[in-house]
């Protein structure tokens, strides 16, 4: 039966405040279901306030030959980073 | 060997062991299922609720103990099939998993309406822990309702699978609504709610749930009961020698 059903990626947020963190994944017949096994298998120890399921299917993922294109064109740009700039005199926060 | 089933002077006691009976049994047939359910995410579930009931029997054998009862080792392993004062569909074996779907969505729409009402019981105790199982028994249902609508609006091997095991349990349901003689003086104490008045409120939410998964509402009037007086099925003494089997064998070790 395993085979199939869909797979769900689970995403669960630990404390009030903080973000929903990817954890694992799960299979299930439905939205609902994965929900609920997602409590089962991945809140059992009061790790989490928030459950997010998502349709593994549905995320759009960048590939691994993507990267040169995607993220190596940031390698000479310094300026995007904070620490390229020097404070000037009498700015207390940047 | 003794019979004293609530022989206890105080009937709180037998009242909670009654209580524990039911989560105790409940809990060892989900148990038995661990490793066999149909995929892996499902068995987690499936051992999840039996520990939610196993939990829940051990706070209750323990609410009979402060009260002047025995320990719960005693209660659960020490005691022959009719000491045991739980009701007859908790010990019910599971000839597949339809049937252990149609059981546990029964008796968790009865949780559901139960143990609210006994959270807000005179004894204290009994109302503590009717708190934590009404959270449960709410998680209990959501599962339960959506085994119904998978299987009964399923596969039409599942749907007539499905029905077949509701069918086959239907007679075991009435005794939930049975208010015992050890019961009913409880309930007039404002200690136990009065099981009856749950029959019309859970028959309308199990009809709703079973037509959503265009499963048809049992009608036969067949019914059984003893459980509360220790009458039991035959399926009992054979659970019972198989989860008492080890302390019986080797009282009082540790490991």
């Amino acid at each position: 039966m395993a085979e199939i059903l869909p797979l769900y990626e689970v995403f669960v947020r630990a404390r009030r405040g903080l973000e929903h963190r990817h954890v694992g994944s799960l299979r299930a017949q439905t939205a609902e279901m994965a929900l609920q096994y997602a409590r089962e298998i991945y809140t059992r120890r009061q790790e989490g306030q928030s459950l997010w399921v998502v349709r593994s299917t549905d995320i759009t993922a960048s590939q691994e030959e993507d990267a040169p294109a995607f993220f190596d064109p940031a390698d000479d740009k310094p300026y995007r980073q904070a620490t390229y700039y020097q404070l000037p005199e009498g700015v207390k926060n940047l | 060997m003794s019979h004293d089933r609530g022989g206890e002077a105080d009937p709180r006691i037998g009242a909670a062991v009654a209580l524990a009976d039911d989560a105790l049994v409940l809990g060892h047939r989900l148990s038995e299922w661990c490793g066999k359910a149909p995929f892996l995410e499902e068995d987690l579930a499936m051992a999840n609720t039996a520990l939610d009931f196993l939990g829940r029997a051990r706070l209750l054998y323990g609410c009979a103990e402060r009260l002047g009862g025995r320990n719960e080792d005693e209660y659960a392993y020490l005691r022959d099939a009719p000491e045991f004062t739980n009701l007859l569909i908790y010990e019910l074996p599971d000839a597949d998993f339809a049937a252990v779907c149609a059981r546990q969505f029964l008796v968790d729409a009865f949780d559901v309406l139960y143990f609210p009402q006994l959270a807000a019981s005179a004894e204290t105790g009994l109302a503590e822990i009717a708190r934590k199982a009404a959270k449960e028994a709410a998680y209990h249902r959501r599962h339960s309702s959506q085994w119904m609508l998978q299987l009964g609006d399923g596969t039409a091997d599942s749907h007539e699978r499905l029905q077949a095991a509701l069918d086959d349990v239907w007679g075991y349901h009435w005794e939930l609504f049975d208010n015992s003689p050890l019961e009913r003086p409880l309930i007039a104490a404002g200690i136990l709610p009065d099981r009856q008045a749950l029959r019309d409120p859970w028959q309308e939410a199990v009809a709703a749930t079973l037509a959503q998964a265009t499963l048809r509402l049992p009608s036969s009037k067949w019914r059984v009961d003893g459980g509360r007086a220790g009458i039991h099925t035959e399926h009992l003494g054979f659970m019972l020698a198989e989860m008492q089997h080890l302390p019986r064998a080797y009282p009082g070790g540790r490991w």
